[in-house]
Formats: structure tokens, sequence, C-alpha cells
């Protein structure tokens, strides 16, 4: 359950490099028990901003505690409350799978029985136990994927820092993760999470930072995100020059924009709005959906494609 | 201190902060050198056999004696020597290395409650380690080869001391070694270290050939500041009770000399070595 207890809050946080501002100055807050997800396109300061929530990076300036220590002083407490699962793949080559976890829990000054027991327990939850002497070249990217969220809990971490932690899986892979955050999230564990899918983040998320530039441009949980930068329903149908004006027409209040050879038409009036329109113009190829993140997403953040 | 948060870059110089979790790194690496012990290890063993053989035994069959001994005497403690320069060097370059930028090794542990500079720290001990697993085993080698010839190879009680020595001249070579992994941006850079450093060295430290037929500026240089220099004298001294006489010095005032140098050196490559790959690694 979410309480009012602010675990980790910045403010005016900035890493800067020699000519270029990861992130600029951002405040936020999380608090206990909650799920944030950080949205925002590559480059955006996602994986910087995490980064410096476990001392990976000293930020340039402002201010970031989390747990109640500072960033600036207290990392070792922090590292030892917090959990990371990275990114990129950074399990050790040269260790089995369960080596790999009791190798780790030692860094955390966990004793060799406790160690076991976790890691076995770890293996099991996350459907590893087969692979449990195999070498990490043996396994497959979601193997690793789930490898590396297990290494992230076996500190039983109060603070779990998830960097895209689906990306690449299979969908039985990611719902298996998905159990895994909901779980957590019921055992109290405050989660911060980044992710390319928005349905990921509208569904395991209590509250959505959407960042771009190294700024925060927007946050709220994602039903009041939707409602508030999209509307209800979305009509997508096929383009035609003839469309636009017609739909102007009909819609007048609707947002209404072109996406390549597609057109979307974004409403808040309530449901059942683009029936009449529909029944009358005989379209082909058209759906009416709910609104959702990625609508928010692309609006917030534009079309144009980010490099690296 | 409401003063604003502005961080400098880390300072290059300041004394590492560490802790007893240094060895947690150290035994991280130790597990990994248990587990392939049969491909990494023993096939280094059998280099020092090699130039025991082809050096001491077959080319110093030519050669009447150098200072009063036979030339296999004179290249025995010179062994020792190599392997503890050559075990941590490699291990320190080419292997952490390997660890910090393809493995990400590093940044997975820094995720835990140990620090960068422990990391390194830890690093520069199993170097240390690997130096004193090696020399042991060329001391070893060297005391069986006795068996073979006229004066045994090791002559001195001193030659207890070997594994100590081979520790702390292990970790100067270690700490030498990170400075040039803190500035390597890729694998093949080692090649400059190896080649125009390390190499030069095996040759022209009193090694296979005694310091004193080097044109005497060329001593002194090699003398005053090559570290493996000191290694063999020292090595030398432990292993046979002697040295050779250099720029004519007595043995008391080149093994006080070798002894000292290797101290300071040591802690100054060792801190450097932590702060170069602090800088590195947090920036």
């Amino acid at each position: 359950m979410v309480s009012n207890e602010v675990l980790i809050g910045a403010s005016g946080l900035t890493k800067k490099y020699d000519n270029y501002t990861a992130v600029n100055g951002i405040d936020f807050e999380v608090y206990k028990g909650e799920c944030v997800g950080f949205l925002g396109p590559n480059g955006a300061g996602k994986t910087t901003t995490i980064r410096m929530i476990y001392c990976f990076l000293l930020p340039s300036a402002g201010k970031l505690e989390v747990a109640g220590f500072d960033v600036h002083t207290e990392c070792r407490k922090i590292k030892a409350v917090v959990g990371v699962a990275p990114q990129e793949d950074n399990l050790d080559p040269d260790f089995s799978v369960l080596k790999n976890l009791t190798t780790y829990a030692r860094y955390f000054g966990i004793s060799k029985d406790e160690a076991l027991k976790r890691a076995e327990e770890q293996l099991k939850f996350f459907q590893l136990e087969e692979k449990r002497d195999a070498p990490i070249m043996s396994l497959s990217t979601g193997m690793k994927r789930r490898l590396i969220f297990a290494r992230a809990l076996i500190n039983q971490p109060q603070v779990l820092l998830l960097d895209e932690p689906t990306t690449g899986l299979d969908p039985q892979a990611r719902h298996l993760v998905w159990d895994e955050v909901r779980y957590l999230k019921k055992q109290g564990v405050t989660i911060i999470l980044t992710t390319h899918y928005m349905d990921e983040a509208e569904v395991l998320c209590d509250r959505i930072l959407i960042v771009d530039h190294g700024r925060i441009i927007e946050q709220g949980t994602p039903k009041q995100l939707i409602e508030k930068h999209v509307g209800k329903e979305v009509l997508e149908l096929d383009y035609d020059e003839k469309l636009p004006v017609l739909l102007k027409e009909a819609f007048q209040s609707a947002r209404i924009e072109r996406l390549g050879d597609r057109l979307q038409v974004f409403t808040d009036q309530p449901h059942g709005v683009f029936e009449a329109f529909l029944q009358k113009h005989k379209l082909q190829n058209v759906m009416i959906r709910n609104a959702n993140m990625e609508d928010v997403f692309l609006k917030l953040t534009g079309r144009g494609l980010r490099e690296e | 201190m409401n003063e604003p948060n502005l961080r400098k870059s880390p300072a290059s110089f300041s004394w590492p902060k560490l802790s007893y979790r240094v060895w947690m790194v150290w035994h991280r690496n130790f597990d990994v050198f248990l587990n392939t012990l049969k491909v990494n290890f023993f096939p280094s063993l059998l280099e020092p056999i090699l130039y025991l053989a082809a050096f001491g035994f077959g080319l110093g069959g030519f050669i009447p004696s150098i200072e009063g001994q036979p030339y296999v005497n004179f290249i025995a403690p010179a062994l020792v020597a190599i392997s503890i320069m050559n075990g941590s060097f490699f291990e320190c370059t080419y292997a952490s290395f390997v660890r910090m930028y393809f493995q990400k090794t590093f940044d997975a542990i820094v995720a835990t409650p140990v620090s960068v500079e422990e990391v390194v720290a830890g690093e520069l001990l199993w170097g240390a380690t690997r130096a004193t697993i090696n020399a042991t085993i060329v001391l070893a080698v060297i005391s069986a080869a006795s068996l073979f010839t006229a004066v045994p190879l090791v002559s001195s009680p001193l030659f207890i001391l070997v594994p100590l020595i081979a520790f702390f001249a292990g970790l100067l070579f270690s700490s030498i070694a990170m400075c040039f992994t803190a500035a390597a941006p890729n694998v093949d850079f080692f090649n400059y270290p190896a080649f125009l450093f390390v190499t030069p060295m095996l040759f022209l430290c009193g090694t296979f050939f005694p310091l004193t037929s080097l044109p005497i500026p060329a001593q002194g240089l090699a003398f005053a500041v090559l570290p493996l220099t000191q290694v063999v004298n020292v090595v030398r001294g432990a292993i046979v009770g002697a040295v050779e006489p250099i720029l004519g010095l007595s043995v008391e005032a080149i093994l006080a000399y070798s002894v000292v140098w290797l101290v300071l050196a040591t802690v100054l490559f060792f801190v450097m070595g932590i702060n170069l790959m602090k800088k590195r690694l947090t920036s």
C-alpha cells in the first residue's frame, strides 16, 4: 500500500557531462510502497536518473535522498537497501546461474547458508531451477533478464530499480515479470521502473513520470494522464483526402491526427459518439478503441525518432 | 548546510577509503581461479620449466660462469622475479580490462555496498596473489631442478621470504598495470605497455645477463628507475644470499635501495591506480 512517507526525494537533480546535460534539474518524490514508471524516448535521462539513485553516478547538482540517506555521503547505506536490475547484461559469465546469485549475496555480507537459501527461492520463482548449474553463456535473453531480476532481489531490497525489465522478453516471460512486480508491491517494496512498453506502464505503475530532454514534462496516474491529454476513445481509419473535412464537421471538439495512411480521431465524449458517423459513411478498416498511454506519450514527446 | 551541492569531478589524488569488502572482490577472482585451474593455470607452469631448460641447461652449457656461479644459478632467481611481474601485470591489464569493459563485472559489484575503490583494490590484491602463486610455483620448480645441478639453485634460508616478497612486488606491478587499464580505450592498447615496458624489463634488469655488462649510464638507469631490477635484486638476495655488485655498491646498499624503492613505489602506484580507475568508472 502506498503511504505518505517519501522514500526517494529529488530536487533540482542535475547530471551534466562535458557538453551535454542528461538530467536537467528535476524534482520528484516517490512514496513508500509506490510503483513509479519513468517513461521517455531514448536519451531522455531515465537511466541516468536511475543510476544516480543507486550512487552509480554522482549528481552534478541538486539534492537526492533515498530511504533517508543522501547520495553524496551515504552511498553504502543506500546500496544496502536498493536492488538494481540494470538494462544491460552484467551477469558474471565466469560463474554458473546459482553462483551468480550467491556471489552477489556475498557482496551484501549475506551469510553463505542464507545466500544459498535465498538463491534457491529466487530460482524457483523465476523458473530457472533447471538452469541452476548452467553457465551464463547458455542462457537465452529472457532467462538472463529473469536472472538479473532475481539477483536484484537477493538483498531483499526496500527499493527496487528496474531499468527496462522486459525488453526482449516473450509474452510468457513478460507476464512472469509483471506477476513478480505485483507481488513485490503487495510486500510493500517501492519500485521505480523504466520501460518503452506503454501497456506495461499502464498495468503496473501507480504513477507515471514522462521525461524528455532531461526534464519531467508531465506526471500523474495513467488514468489522469490519458483523460487529460487524449480523452476517452480513439477512432482509427484509413486516410482518404475527403475524410478530414467530414470528420472536422462531425466532431468539432475532437483532435484529428494523420499518421501515415491512417487517421486518428481523439475524443473525450462519452462512449458511442463515433457509431452514427460510421453508419452514415460506410468506411472500411475502421477501429474504435480506448485511449491509452501510448497516445499520451506520442502526443507529449512527438513522433520524431530519437537516436540513442 | 544549504550551499548548492555542486560537485567537482573526483579529485585526481586522494587516499582510498577501504574496508574488509575488498576481500569480497578478491574472493570472486579466487573462486574463478579455482574453477579454471586446468585451463588458466597449469599451462603457464610450463613456461619457467622451458626457460630453465632452454637458457639454464641448454645455453648455460656454453657459458662458463657468471659472478663465479654457473649460468643456471644466475638466472634461476630471475625466473622467480619474472613470474611475479608477468603474473600480476597481465592479471591487472588484460584480465581486469575484460572484467571491467566486456563483462561489466565492476558495474554489477558497485551496485552493492562494495565501493569502486574497493573493487579496484580487490583486483590489485588479487593480482598480487597471482604473483605469489606463480612465484611459489617457480620457486618449487627451481628447487626441484637443483637435483640436476652442481650447486643448488636455492642456497639461502631466506628463500622462505619469497612468497612475501612476491606479494608486495606483485602489488606494485598490479598497481602499475591498473594505471594502464584506467587509460586503456580498448584491449589492443595493452600492446604498448606489454612490448615497450614489460618485455624490455624482461631482458634488461639483470635477468639473463648481469646488469654490470650494460654501459654505466644504462646500468644506472635500470637500477634507478626500473621496477624489475629491484625485484630481481631482492629475490636474488633471498634465494642465493647475494646480489650483483651494481655500480660497485655493497650488497647491503643495493638491497636497502631496492627495498625502499619497492615500498615507496608500491604505495604510490597503489593509490594512483585506484584514483585513476575511480575517475574512469565514475565519470
